[in-house]
């Protein structure tokens, strides 16, 4: 009877402890995915604010009346959207190095990011001008031409009406790269970013455990997932015209 | 003295000669129908009007002052430019509506655009505003259409569609308003409302060229004809006498063709 009561006891407290260890390493996995996320985010919000602009640059480019600009622009764009972004990622990462005989890219995690950064913008730039481009070019020449023929100017064509008829155009397309580009963000991996996914195939590595992978994999689900929600109201609110 | 004076517009698109020698004049008041087979040039002619094309030869002159001179070759200024605009309207085949903005709205932006740069603008900006508001309102009225006033484009038949465009393009007080076969985009039972509208403004005495595969009505509204072929001006007149009896064999030829179907 007492043996019973003693084995619960342990039992308990075994329990306890199990209870205790698997909340501490729950606790564990969560601060090194928010690190990781937080590169991931930095990789995510950067290469945005460089290859957007950067893509209407390039789109301009392709819808030059110059030519040999636009035979650039579209050798430029086909190699780019023609090559994986993990090969360019390492062309730009390590190339430097071994071209110049020293690391342009510091050796640090900063330096990792801002390689990164400039091989994603690069490579997102090229996509996102085929988007503007279509987006540009898909308003029909009728728009213009009745603004110019009720006196406007060219100013006023653009912003009162075609730039809100290109936006409408650019944003399905766009939301989708944007959440591809969330994705690819993994690719940092390769060159030893410690973004969201090398945060959880760590554990997998030290500790042998898959469930923080999933656990990533819900980190995943919840960025996209609010961008998905944003892209859905931004539509909604330009769907009252066609 | 004609409110219209064209002389010797030429056009040429790389080596193809689209308008050739075209002269025509027009009274103020008077409604002009241009016809002519696919391909003659009569939408080139409009758009040279316009300011959309730039001939290669000729002029063009809008109640005596010359606005377009291809001898006097100058650097035109975008100032300059939209103001000779501004004394054509023009109603596209395809409307042209700005999808993004109510029938009302499409009406008086053109209008609410240009009072911006008035001296008195900022003193009296919600007075000048609302005159715009009551004339677009009037001329959606005119054109029957006081009940779609806030409908967005795609919520308007083509009919209904091309009335507003009417609007838009009166809404500026052309000197001469342009149709470009305002019932070509149409389907054959809606194109009755849109000609009933035109033939108001006839009879209200707006000055008008009218580019059009109707027969009838350009007998029946038409001050004046002109049949084009192939960039030139083969015969123009009474729109009766061009019609019932035209003078010249390819006139003859085309409109037999046209009642043929
Ligand atoms: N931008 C352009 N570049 C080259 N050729 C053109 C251009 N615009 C018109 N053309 C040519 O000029 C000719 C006249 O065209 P236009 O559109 O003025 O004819 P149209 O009389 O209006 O015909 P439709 O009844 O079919 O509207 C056609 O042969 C056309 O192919
Ligand atoms: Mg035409």
């Amino acid at each position: 009877m007492e043996l019973l009561y003693l084995n619960r006891k342990a039992l308990g407290e075994g329990f306890y402890y199990l209870k205790g260890m698997v909340i501490g390493m729950f606790w564990t996995v969560t601060q090194s995915l928010l690190g990781g996320l937080l590169t991931t985010f930095r990789i995510f919000i950067f290469t945005l604010l460089i290859a957007l602009p950067l893509g209407l640059i390039i789109a301009f480019g392709a819808m030059s009346r110059f030519k040999p600009l636009r035979y650039l622009v579209d050798v430029l764009v086909w190699v780019i959207r023609g090559t994986p972004l993990m090969l360019q990622l390492i062309i730009i990462f390590y190339g430097p190095g071994l071209w110049l005989g020293h690391n342009i890219w510091s050796g640090n995690e900063t330096g990792r990011i801002t390689a990164t950064v400039v091989a994603f913008s690069i490579n997102y730039a090229c996509y996102f001008s085929v988007i503007f481009r279509g987006g540009i070019e898909g308003v029909p020449v009728g728009q213009r031409e009745a603004g110019e023929v009720l006196g406007m100017t060219k100013s006023q064509i653009f912003f009162k009406v075609t730039l809100l008829q290109m936006v409408k155009r650019v944003v399905p397309p766009m939301s989708n790269e944007i959440i591809t580009l969330v994705k690819d963000t993994s690719l940092a991996r390769i060159i030893a970013a410690y973004e969201l996914t090398f945060a959880g195939y760590s554990f997998m590595k030290s500790d042998g455990l898959t469930w923080p992978l999933f656990y990533t994999g819900v980190f995943y689900l919840a960025f996209v997932g609010i961008l998905t929600l944003l892209f859905n109201y931004i539509e909604r609110r330009l769907d009252y015209f066609r | 003295m004609a409110i219209l004076e064209v002389k010797n517009i030429e056009k040429h698109f790389g080596s193809t000669q689209v308008l050739k020698d075209v002269s025509f004049s027009l009274e103020e008041g008077n409604a002009l129908a241009i016809i002519g087979s696919s391909g003659s040039g009569k939408t080139t002619l409009l758009r040279c009007l316009n300011f959309l094309e730039t001939p290669n030869q000729g002029s063009i002159a809008v109640k005596g002052e010359t606005l377009f001179d291809a001898s006097v070759p100058l650097k035109q200024h975008e100032k300059d430019l939209r103001k000779k605009r501004l004394h054509f309207g023009m109603v596209f085949q395809s409307f042209h509506l700005f999808p993004q903005y109510t029938a009302l709205e499409n009406v008086m932006l053109a209008a609410q655009l240009l009072a911006k740069e008035r001296t008195d603008y900022k003193q009296n900006k919600k007075e000048i505003l609302a005159e715009i508001e009551t004339r677009g309102k009037a001329l959606l009225d005119q054109m029957g259409l006081q009940d779609r006033m806030d409908h967005y484009p795609h919520q308007l038949s083509g009919g209904q569609q091309q009335r507003v465009a009417i609007a838009r393009a009166l809404a500026l007080s052309p000197d001469i308003l342009c149709f470009d076969e305002p019932t070509s985009a149409l389907d054959p039972e809606l194109t009755g409302e849109v000609l009933k509208v035109i033939r108001g403004l006839a009879e209200q005495k707006t000055t008008m060229i009218i580019v059009t595969h109707e027969m009838a009505f350009a007998r029946d509204v038409a001050d004046q004809i002109i049949f084009m072929d192939d960039g030139v001006i083969v015969e123009q007149g009474d729109p009766r006498q061009v019609i019932d009896n035209p003078r010249e064999e390819r006139t003859k030829q085309f409109l037999t063709r046209y009642t043929e179907g």
